[in-house]
């Protein structure tokens, strides 16, 4: 099957303080396929971000092409279809809800496309049931806490019915609950509702359950695997100036006195398992 | 001379139906150039608390005292208190408005109406302290420069009124690891060199257990857990029921105390974890 999401030899410039040409994108070229939930990690100016942009035409590549479902991203005329099949959830949960009322927030995506009401609110609550926030509908945005507002956020996208959802660092504003809450919402999404999933941190341990870690440095791909083959690269990623989970780091740390570890450990359990077997 | 809170209560909107008890009887001491670190799951408490200790917020009753400055609801709150305490708010790069590095940083000074070579001294000693090169970022403006340097720009911004307490709400939030490490390795050198008494809030149990002296865990607006590192993560299950994330590591030497092994349950760091697996495993196999 065709990949939902092509990416071939991307580069993106632009013009830095001094004048000079910087390459935020310097030769990605990536397949992501239906249904895959894709990790991607890398520190602030490796380039992750602008390749999350890229893939709701947001930005477009200085060259190389970006296909989403088919669609190249250069081609005006399809611009909304792309913005419809591949959403995105952003950093701040406050600059991103625009009505007083949840559930006037998540219709206001629908509402937009000139669906009929009775559709609206059936898209909206089948969204705010998907992230858990059916409560909730007639609160106000600004009474709820950091976790919440961005379960709504998604839950506006949701509604407009996209095949990728693509979040850039949702969760690096919240508290650990509201972290934890988030990431519960968006493997649920991956799972149940089959939805394609790129997601942007700068934590490590959500990316721990993910079918593909990819981790980004200078504006390329530097390492991508599933979580356990990209986290055994402990001094690849100390390098890149990256963290490790704290298991993985007492796995590498063992080994490195001699016992007997795989290095391969992302689990509190795997690890208890491992030691125990010593 | 410490900060002393004895039973300090905040009461919000009083008499409205948006009536709420942010602060419920908090007592407690903080030492001269202690190291404290204020934990607490959002709407805990810790960010009123704070206020508080700068007179942003007064009290609804008990008081606090700061060196000689005493605060309760009665007083009126003396201008010199907020340049013994300095309070770096949470992503203060918000707060930047300046059209230079320098003059944003020298705003506060400025205000103290300080002879201009005074002012030049401070800017250059607070950008030293948060690691800016004076020559290369003075003249820039403050929004084309990077996000982690913006902060730093912010927070040297409080650092030139030369407050001798400072209290940093989530001061690494929505850093990479890299400028995380970098800003805690600055806070914890204004400490360990200036003697500087600091206040770290953080959700971060990680960031906390590497650099503080003692935690105040907040919870419902009272203190909930206050000792040293240790003491405080020995209590697993409640923080647990607070929504408090516990170090992944604390996690692993409890499964195998679960298992039988011998090992304490308030190991926090990778570095005591090592030592103490170490020891086991080696003893052992003698």
């Amino acid at each position: 099957m065709e990949p939902i999401i092509r990416l071939q030899d991307v580069q993106f410039e632009y013009l830095s303080f001094e004048g000079e040409e910087i390459a935020a994108l310097n030769g990605v070229t990536l397949d992501i396929q239906k249904g895959e939930f894709v990790v991607i990690i890398g520190h602030n100016g490796s380039g992750k971000s602008t390749l999350a942009k890229h893939l709701n035409a947001l930005l477009r590549p200085s060259s190389g092409v970006v296909w989403i479902k088919g669609m190249d991203t250069r081609d005006e005329d399809k611009l909304w279809e792309i913005r419809q099949t591949a959403g995105m959830v952003f950093q701040n949960p406050d600059n991103q809800l625009v009505a007083t009322v949840v559930e006037e927030d998540v219709a206001f995506g629908p509402e937009n496309l000139g669906l009929p009401p009775e559709e609206i609110q059936r898209r909206v609550a089948e969204a705010l049931k998907a992230v858990g926030m059916q409560e909730y509908a007639q609160a106000a945005p600004h009474y709820l806490s950091g976790g919440q507002k961005q379960r709504v956020a998604i839950a506006g996208i949701l509604a407009m019915k996209p095949e990728i959802i693509v979040l850039d660092e949702p969760t690096a504003m919240l508290d650990p609950v509201g972290r934890r809450e988030v990431m519960e919402t968006v493997k649920y999404l991956n799972k149940h509702e089959g939805i394609t999933v790129v997601h942007i941190t700068h934590y490590m341990e959500e990316a721990v359950d993910a079918d593909r870690v990819i981790v980004m440095e200078q504006g390329k791909i530097v390492l991508q695997g599933t979580p356990q083959e990209v986290f055994s690269q402990v001094e690849v990623l100390k390098e890149i100036g990256l963290d490790v989970p704290q298991v993985t780091e007492l796995a590498y740390r063992l080994r490195a006195e001699g016992l007997d570890v795989p290095l391969n450990v992302l689990k509190v359990e795997e690890m208890v398992d491992a030691i125990c077997r010593l | 001379m410490p900060i002393v809170v004895e039973h300090l209560t905040h009461v919000y909107m009083p008499g409205s139906p948006f009536e709420s008890l942010a602060l419920d009887d908090v007592s407690f001491e903080i030492q001269d150039g202690e190291f404290v670190g204020l934990i607490g799951h959002t709407g805990s408490g810790k960010s009123t608390l704070v206020q508080h200790l700068n007179g942003l917020l007064k009290p609804t009753k008990g008081r606090i005292v700061v060196d000689d400055i005493e605060i309760t609801s009665e007083s009126k709150v003396p201008k010199r208190l907020r340049q013994h305490v300095g309070l770096v708010f949470q992503y203060p790069e918000h707060q930047l408005f300046e059209e230079t590095v320098y003059q944003d940083i020298a705003f506060g000074p400025r205000n103290l109406n300080l002879p201009e070579d005074e002012v030049e001294r401070r800017v250059r000693e607070a950008m030293a302290l948060v690691g800016l090169d004076f020559e290369a970022v003075k003249d820039r403006s403050p929004f084309e420069i990077s996000g982690g340097q913006r902060r730093r720009v912010a927070i040297a911004g409080v650092l030139a009124m030369e407050p001798r307490i400072l209290i940093l709400d989530e001061p690494t939030a929505g850093l990479d690891p890299r400028g995380r490490d970098e800003i805690l390795g600055q806070i914890k050198n204004l400490h360990a060199q200036r003697g500087m008494t600091i206040i770290l809030v953080s959700h971060s149990m990680e960031d906390i257990a590497r650099l503080v002296d003692r935690i105040i865990v907040m919870n419902r607006g009272r203190i909930a857990l206050m000792g040293k590192p240790e003491e405080v993560f020995s209590h697993v299950d409640e923080l647990h029921a607070m929504g408090l994330g516990i170090p992944q590591i604390t996690h692993v030497m409890r499964g195998l105390k679960a298992r039988g092994m011998d090992v304490p349950d308030n190991i926090y760091t990778v570095e005591q974890a090592v030592k103490v697996i170490l020891e086991r495993v080696r003893g052992k196999k003698k």
